[in-house]
């Protein structure tokens, strides 16, 4: 096997100076009951050159490769400069362990400690973590941080939130005495501002809600953060669209207590759902409750600067069962994509990004709704993906568009009855105007 | 590369309208005020403005501040540092893969879920489970889902329970996933051997204990010989056996946790699956279950007919979602190349000389530094300072001083049950050369502690930067950049 590097006269100088006679002998603590006593039942070993036919095989099964793709809803593709794959497969980045060695880490150290500075800038607020596992568990874990910091144990979800973050949260809170409670979207798809008020109480951890939603339509984070603190609540605000926020004013700035979400927008590719990028950032009072590691700046005696990873007794290696969280490893090769990504788009780069998903969406938004029969299910705003309602069934028109090599956008009536024959179409900066165009006429020609 | 060199942080360079990135002209007709209402932001103040000549410089100055695998032997104890491979990396970015949309439906990403599917029944395999989950994004991820699992079962028999034995060498992450889980903590003590105290545990095994959490080999590198007789004794009172499978690398192709009565565990595809660590992630850390487990696994479950893979989210018992989508996907490629790479005889050989190497180091250092258990070891040996502290050297002095030497330091200061540790784990991928550079550079520093203890405080004295005040770090915390007022 390629990957091990010693040779049949190594092992064997090496046992005799062990004093060993065998590297069976090695595994003499093991009871001979159970041990194993065939080979594994596991393919025969490929070469490098099998190992890429064999890959690129199954690959060949994913008929959706080279389709032209609407796909949003919390999975984005978007520019990837090439700068970023390019940086972030240097060994040097890909290869090391978490950076709990200070002197020989600085790298990666300095790259946290600009990815939380990034962070900050983009949320409006003061202090953020290295990274989460992704978006569902990054609520998860804002959820129980609520929990912490206020110490009640209801939380309000908004309906609009990603469902998959809704059943995540339900997942973790299970055991744990927390309450979630739903509040239904209105017809302008934002939160039903008369449910919320009825759902607050003294009781209330968190309003929890996504800007922009589930269905694209940016949120009134003002309103809903105001309507949180008017019972001493933390208002919540979750991003699983990262690039909106070179737009969209900073949900800090607007009364947000944490913001945390899904940041595979900046630089992350599909992958097939990860590994992606949670994030999280809050006001600095919370500091002590948030989850996850945090690099921050220090210096040697010397006096020159370096970084380290710090607060750890927040953190399970330290305080065990009394940590804010058990999260360990990260996804810290994930947020130096991001750091790479938000550095290279820069402060009129990402601007200019979001910008053109909010016009192209516009425009086809516009071309979509001309299609007889096609309506768009809300009212409100939105930036880069809208819901529209269809005379026939999703499945029906959704397989009609694959025929015609198009993935129209994504079905919502399996996640939200209430929105029949609905879908979900997201337009980044990556489709043209011809695409858009092409999917326009297609719907045209699938709905006749 | 040169010592001098500094590299500031981005927010200290560049200049207003500089750019690394352009985008095509938008080609729609543009809307003047295509979001009434809502509340624009002007700039994103303090965001960066630089050239990709400086992108590139930038973080390739960082990326020579970090020592890393490819550079030499990186002994972290119970981290499994091994040599990530290079096609691993090309075929898990490979497009059909990376441009593949997690909510596309199932007929379009059948190859996706074949790559899935097929790693989990390798895994089962290994093993010897019935089932797996790719799902959990990390080990501690994995921890908490398997404890779910556990929980979900009791439940199901009316009886949820109230304590996790958990003993005193595991990682930290173990107590903390059971806490989250919604249980108490109780620590077992071990024995003289390091290993589990039979007599304590029937004692703390009740029937309001939920499960014991094992790691085998344990944090010392030490295998529980009476694993039979801890799972019999946990079985008997109802109980579930979860396995911390952080060092399987000792185990693949000899042994099998299923074999041995474990009812649920997790591996780390970034330990023994040669995924990459990534600076600290992404990992993955699938979950392993017997029988009785299955009916609770996370949504949605990958299911197999004819050759079609399918998703199965109508699972009454579930414990629900753990997280976004289906796992850290191309992480699971990677490791799915690996087990295709070694074959059965890599697979069982990866063991042994993972095991080998660290017996090893231990054989060649017994006597410079103390062994404070002397069971037999696995894949990695944990050694401690006791020697070195009659001339007032630290663990913390011997791995400074061992950056010095061109090495990663140790585990240090972990398991807790080892005052002082130096937890050492070779893996199987280093040469004869390495380990012996290694070795030579362990006995010098061995030999500095008693003549010359100044040259060890000091260290280490090649790097960027000299030993950072962590105290300071945390008392007076600078989380990020902030402009000068």
């Amino acid at each position: 096997m390629s990957y091990l590097s010693l040779s049949d006269q190594d092992k064997k100088e090496m046992l005799a100076r062990m004093g060993v006679a065998s590297v069976d002998d090695l595994f003499c603590c093991i009871p001979d009951a159970v041990r194993l006593k065939r080979p594994l039942d596991l393919p025969a070993a490929q070469s490098e050159i099998e190992l890429v036919r064999t890959i690129e095989a199954i690959g060949r099964k994913n008929a959706g490769t080279g389709l032209l793709s609407f796909l949003g809803g919390g999975a984005y593709e978007h520019f990837i400069p090439t700068v970023v794959d390019y940086l972030s497969s240097r060994g040097e980045f890909v290869s090391p362990y978490t950076p709990y060695q200070p002197e020989v880490s600085q790298g990666s150290l300095q790259v946290i400690f600009e990815f939380q500075t990034l962070i900050c800038q983009l949320t409006g607020l003061d202090i953020a973590n290295a990274s989460l596992y992704e978006g569902g568990t990054a609520v998860a874990e804002a959820v129980l941080m609520a929990q912490r910091v206020t110490g009640r144990n209801k939380v309000v979800l908004a309906r609009s939130l990603h469902p998959q973050f809704r059943e995540v949260v339900r997942t973790y809170i299970k055991s744990l005495g927390v309450e979630a409670v739903e509040v239904p979207f209105g017809p302008d798809g934002r939160i039903d501002g008369a449910a919320l008020a009825q759902a607050l109480d003294d009781g209330t951890a968190a309003v929890v809600y996504q800007s922009p939603n589930f269905f694209g339509v940016v949120e009134d984070v003002k309103a809903l953060s105001d309507a949180a603190h008017g019972v001493k609540a933390m208002s919540v605000a979750i991003v699983a669209e990262a690039v909106s926020l070179g737009l969209l004013e900073a949900p800090g700035a607007l009364g947000a207590d944490i913001v945390t979400g899904e940041a595979q927008s900046l630089g992350i590719p599909l992958s097939f759902g990860g590994p992606y990028l949670g994030f999280m950032a809050c006001r600095k009072e919370f500091l002590r409750q948030m989850p996850g590691r945090v690099a921050g700046q220090t210096s040697d005696k010397d006096g020159q600067r370096g970084f380290v990873l710090t607060l750890a007794t927040r953190e399970q290696h330290i305080r065990r069962e009394r940590a804010t969280s058990n999260i360990c490893t990260n996804q810290a090769l994930c947020a130096l994509r991001a750091t790479i990504f938000m550095e290279t788009l820069g402060k009129q780069g990402l601007r200019e990004m979001a910008w053109q998903n909010v016009q192209k969406a516009a425009y086809a938004a516009d071309r979509l709704t001309a299609v007889r029969g096609v309506k768009k299910v809300f009212s409100g705003p939105v930036f880069n993906e809208f819901a529209v309602a269809l005379p026939k069934p999703w499945p029906v028109v959704d397989a009609a568009l694959k025929a015609k090599g198009l993935i129209g956008g994504y079905g919502l009536e399996p996640a939200y009855p209430e929105l029949r024959n609905a879908a979900l179409v997201c337009v980044t900066e990556m489709r043209t105007k011809d695409q858009i165009d092409r999917l326009a006429q297609a719907l045209e020609e699938v709905l006749s | 590369m040169i010592k001098e060199i500094r590299e500031p942080l981005v927010f200290e360079i560049g200049a207003p309208g500089k750019r690394a990135a352009e985008l095509p002209a938008l080609d729609v007709p543009e809307k003047k005020d295509p979001l009434p209402g809502v509340p624009l932001r002007k700039e994103i103040e303090g965001f960066p403005e630089i050239s990709e000549t400086e992108v590139t410089r930038h973080f390739t100055r960082l990326s020579q501040k970090n020592y890393c695998v490819d550079v030499g032997i990186y002994p972290l104890g119970s981290c499994t540092m091994k040599y990530n491979p290079k096609i691993n990396e090309r075929l898990a970015a490979h497009p059909a893969f990376a441009a593949s949309h997690p909510l596309a439906s199932e007929d379009l990403v059948q190859g996706d879920l074949e790559v899935l599917k097929t790693l989990e029944g390798m895994l089962c395999e290994i093993a010897g489970m019935d089932a797996f989950t790719l799902q959990p994004a990390a080990g501690a991820h994995g921890e908490l889902t398997g404890m779910m699992l556990v929980r979900a079962a009791l439940e199901a028999r009316g009886d949820a329970r109230k304590y996790v034995l958990i003993p005193d060498s595991a990682h930290g992450t173990n107590p903390s996933s059971a806490h989250i889980c919604g249980y108490t903590v109780k620590e077992i003590k071990s024995n003289e051997n390091g290993t589990i105290d039979l007599a304590g545990l029937e004692r703390e095994m009740t029937d309001e204990v939920a499960a014991l959490m094992v790691t085998n080999p344990n944090t010392l590198g030490v295998f529980e010989p009476d694993i039979q007789k801890i799972a019999a004794i946990v079985h008997a009172k109802g109980g579930f056996v979860y396995m911390d499978g952080a060092n399987m690398n000792a185990l693949a192709g000899v042994v099998r946790p299923g074999d041995m009565g474990i009812d649920v565990l997790h591996i780390n595809l970034h330990k023994t699956f040669s995924t990459p660590h990534g600076g600290g992630g992404p990992g993955s850390g699938p979950v392993g279950v017997k029988k009785e487990l299955v009916p609770y696994l996370p949504v949605p479950v990958i299911t197999e007919k004819g050759g079609r893979y399918a998703l199965d989210f109508d699972r009454p018992g579930t414990i629900g979602r753990v997280r976004s989508h289906f796992g850290n996907f191309s992480v699971i490629v990677r490791a799915l190349c690996y087990v295709l790479s070694l074959g059965p005889k890599g697979v069982r050989e990866m063991a042994e000389i993972a095991v080998f190497n660290a017996n090893y180091i231990r054989k060649s250092l017994e006597g410079e530094y103390h062994l404070k258990y002397t069971t037999p070891s696995m894949h990695e040996c944990v050694f401690s300072d006791k020697f070195q502290k009659e001339f007032g050297v630290s663990n913390l002095d011997i791995s400074k001083r061992l950056i010095d030497f061109g090495f990663h330091p140790p585990t240090m200061s972990f398991p807790l049950i080892v005052h002082g540790a130096l937890m050492i784990e070779p893996t199987e991928t280093e040469s004869r050369r390495d380990l012996d550079l290694f070795i030579e550079a362990m006995k010098t520093i061995a030999r500095e502690a008693k003549e010359n203890p100044e040259v060890l405080h000091a260290a280490p004295h090649v790097t960027y930067v000299g030993r950072l005040d962590e105290v300071a770090a945390a008392k007076f915390p600078v989380l990020r950049w902030e402009k000068k007022p």
